[in-house]
């Protein structure tokens, strides 16, 4: 099944950004991440795969500055794709490589031609040391 | 399904005699069912010799919008049907976020780029803008979806007796791949060609004239192999050529095509007047 050519050009938009991106489908299923966001993930997309929203939400073990645990439907992904209005924060997460990052994420959702929803992007970046 | 070549040129037309065995029209193709209703894939210069030979008796025809680049539209005012009262044309194309498709059309059907604007034709037209899904005309069913080329584009899968068309004149799949094309679900283009009859592509650039046009929205001859092998088409016909590629180019580029990227299906370089019965 292929997916919709807004998505597929973002995600050759994505494959060329130094910057790192992660984009899901409209029911926050993540559909790909790139080179420099597996840095920060700790794991290979060609290992991860596509995956629910249920599982990478948790995957990563989001907290607050305080290690408080984040919900899933507070993570900027999450609200834009529910709000479909940019939203944006900053969060702890654990790799899969077991490191912990401090991340600033802005995401965005993704409409196309004829209003059609095809879901969101997340640009980040690490924060400052804590 | 019976296919006619009317145009097989991109850009720009190229009469003259180096380019006598493909043809200088711009793309139009004629696609006809077994009860005769035809279905005309865009229209460039080649439509003016297409509508004249269609029947007397003829109703109704459907004209098929790629998108809206002037190799693709230029010789819609010379569509014979729509000087025809009574004719019921339907024009399909692409939407656009700004501008609905027959005020796009219209910029060139009126003046100074044209005399006759298109309220004036005395055919009856309508003009739709391509929905999702399939759209059924007659003996035929088509589905349109965008395709990877600059502007509101779409390609078209055309189905009828049985057989598959797949018509992707202007196509560039491979824009920001680095190496082989990415599996069907990330290239564009691939659901129209799925396990298709008769994929008609853009083979418009050698490898380095692509490398002076990246995000042209053209394809490379030898990505269009790379497509149609990804899609299990089973017969490529390369087309859009390029206005430098005179006969003896093109024959050697496809010579030099084959031998280099020994293709699964039949492949050839559309000319002008070509037939193909599916």
């Amino acid at each position: 099944m292929q997916r919709e050519l807004e998505i597929v050009l973002t995600r050759q938009l994505a494959s060329y950004l130094a910057t790192p991106a992660f984009i899901v489908d409209p029911d926050g299923n993540l559909l790909f991440y790139n080179d420099p966001a597996e840095v920060m993930l700790g794991h290979r997309y060609d290992e991860t795969g596509e995956m629910p929203a249920a599982q990478w939400a948790t995957l990563f073990e989001p907290t607050d500055a305080d290690g408080v645990p984040l919900p899933p439907d507070e993570l900027p992904l999450l609200i834009a794709l529910r709000t479909r209005r940019p939203a944006h924060r900053e969060f702890w997460i654990t790799g899969l490589d077991g490191a912990r990052r401090h991340l600033v994420v802005t995401a965005m959702p993704l409409v196309g031609q004829a209003g059609r929803f095809l879901g969101a992007i997340a640009l980040f970046w690490e924060g400052a040391a804590p | 399904m019976r296919v006619r070549l009317w145009g097989t040129r991109g850009s720009l037309p190229t009469p003259g005699p180096e380019t006598a065995r493909y043809g200088g029209n711009t793309v139009a193709v004629e696609v006809r069912s077994d009860d005769n209703s035809v279905i005309v894939l865009d229209a460039g210069t080649g439509i003016r010799n297409l509508g004249r030979t269609l029947p007397g008796t003829a109703k109704r025809v459907d004209v098929l919008l790629s998108h809206l680049h002037m190799d693709h539209i230029q010789g819609l005012g010379f569509f014979a049907p729509l000087y025809v009262p009574d004719m019921e044309v339907h024009i399909w194309g692409p939407p656009s976020p700004a501008e609905s498709l027959r005020s796009r059309l219209g910029r060139y059907m009126s003046p100074p780029l044209f005399p006759v604007r298109l309220r004036d034709l005395p055919c009856r037209l309508t003009v739709h803008e391509v929905p999702d899904g399939h759209v059924h005309v007659g003996p035929f069913a088509f589905d349109a979806s965008l395709v990877c080329h600059p502007g509101p584009t779409v390609g078209y899968r055309i189905t009828a007796d049985g057989r598959s068309l797949t018509y992707l004149p202007d196509h560039e799949p491979g824009l920001g791949v680095r190496g082989p094309l990415l599996p069907d679900g990330w290239t564009s283009g691939c659901s129209l060609a799925d396990d298709t009859d008769l994929l008609i592509h853009d083979g418009q650039y050698t490898d380095a004239q692509y490398a002076e046009r990246v995000g042209w929205g053209h394809s490379t001859l030898d990505r269009a192999v790379e497509f149609a092998k990804l899609t299990r088409s089973r017969k490529l016909v390369l087309f859009h050529h390029d206005p430098d590629h005179d006969d003896a180019t093109l024959e050697r580029l496809m010579r030099e095509l084959i031998d280099r990227t020994r293709p699964t299906m039949p492949v050839s370089a559309g000319y002008e007047g070509e037939a193909i019965a599916l």
